[in-house]
């Protein structure tokens, strides 16, 4: 099952989502990004069916920079969930998308934030967040560990921390993750972390 | 599993002597998870009227958002804030609207009306009103609740007695609940200022 999670610290904001395509008992790649650079300084991390998930963030990611090209300025963090949430919210009694998602920001003025967005619009801004059978395991390892104002390293170990756990005591674990971060130099890929290798194509 | 029991909470308000006070819990479940323990589920509409939202947390907020556009709207229109009475017949009729595929909540109101009387009520989640003269209940707790506060309640209490009676009756109703608690949320409201207060009860 899919597994997101993601924490705040010291002016920035961390989120890993696992990366496998799974369909019902087939793999179909094991190096699925679901962690979409939304803009210079926005990561959203998503989980659910995989048809939805990509639509719903793409969709999501174009009304932004068109909001950017628009008015010339970038949406905050806090607008950017909130409209998020409205059009989950809208879809909710018409064709409502199965999309989890975990949005994590960084702003000048407020510094580093992350929003939990589930599939039914429920929104609420968190310190830690996650989602799927794996929320279980690093919600409350992060329960444990977490304080504010955590470095990047601490944050990793962390991470690391939650990832072991889900490997071990996760009956379907996925093999690999993928690990974002954003900070004031914008959001990009910090790591990945693989137990498992795609066969390579000839 | 019912709809209603989907995020947990619980709502009270309570009339004393020329004030108000409601108090909701502070979790945010999904079912038997918790994904967070500051979730505010009381918000203000204006300085002498708050509504609290119990049931399913999306409706809550769709629900609130659609109330605050109204108000703003009216406050443009008629240049003052709702009377309590006026907002709670503006709630009952958004809820009706959705008969047939209603929002999930049920809203607490609570408001000082003219010449600083207090007014309560609540709606069931297709906008049935339910005054009362002495106190609401709302959410996963509300039979507790009932309980707690009938037994508790007295007339007329001044501010700081109504805060004692209000906490210690959610704090007592929640712990018999899972799906609430992590904390209370308190606001008690005269006429002259509004007094907000954070309970820490049974963190579990």
């Amino acid at each position: 099952m899919e597994c997101v999670f993601g924490l705040v610290g010291n002016g920035f904001a961390i989120v890993v989502a696992d990366t496998s395509a799974v369909h019902s008992i087939l793999v179909h790649k094991s190096n699925e990004d679901k962690i979409m650079v939304l803009d210079s300084h926005k990561l959203v991390a998503a989980s659910g069916e995989s048809g939805d998930r990509v639509q719903f963030t793409e969709y999501i990611q174009k009304n932004v920079a068109l909001y950017q090209f628009r008015n010339g300025i970038p949406l905050t963090t806090a607008a950017a969930a909130n409209f998020t949430r409205g059009e989950l919210a809208t879809a909710l009694r018409k064709n409502p998308y199965s999309v989890n998602i975990l949005l994590a920001g960084y702003d000048k003025e407020t510094g580093p934030s992350l929003y939990y967005i589930d599939y039914i619009a429920s929104l609420h801004k968190v310190d830690k967040g996650a989602f799927g059978y794996g929320s279980y395991f690093s919600l409350s390892l992060m329960d444990r560990h977490y304080h504010s104002g955590m470095s990047v390293e601490e944050a990793v170990d962390l991470v690391d921390k939650c990832i072991m756990e889900i490997r071990s005591r996760l009956v379907v674990a996925p093999p690999n993750f993928v690990i974002k971060i954003v900070d004031k130099d914008g959001a990009r890929e910090y790591a990945w972390r693989e137990s498992v290798k795609d066969a390579s194509t000839a | 599993m019912s709809i209603f029991e989907y995020n947990g909470s619980a709502l009270v308000a309570m009339v004393g002597k020329n004030c108000f006070a409601i108090a909701s819990d502070r979790r945010l479940g999904v079912q038997l998870q918790t994904i967070a323990t500051d979730f505010q589920k009381i918000y203000k509409i204006h300085d002498r009227l708050f509504i609290g939202l119990s049931g399913l947390a999306t409706d809550a907020q769709t629900l609130y958002q659609r109330l605050v556009f109204r108000h703003k709207l009216y406050q443009l229109r008629e240049e003052r804030d709702m009377k309590p009475e006026t907002f709670a017949s503006l709630v009952s009729a958004i809820l009706y609207e959705k008969r047939f595929g209603p929002y999930f909540c049920q809203p607490v109101i609570a408001g000082l009306g003219a010449e600083d009387k207090p007014f309560i009520c609540t709606t069931d989640s297709i906008g049935a009103k339910e005054l009362a003269k002495d106190f609401v209940v709302a959410g996963t707790a509300s039979e507790s609740l009932y309980g707690a506060c009938e037994s508790m309640f007295k007339p007329d209490m001044e501010p700081e007695e109504l805060f004692e009676t209000i906490s210690q009756a959610l704090l007592s109703s929640v712990d018999r609940d899972c799906l609430s608690g992590w904390g209370g949320h308190v606001y008690v409201v005269t006429p002259t200022e509004v007094k907000e207060s954070i309970l820490k009860g049974r963190m579990d």
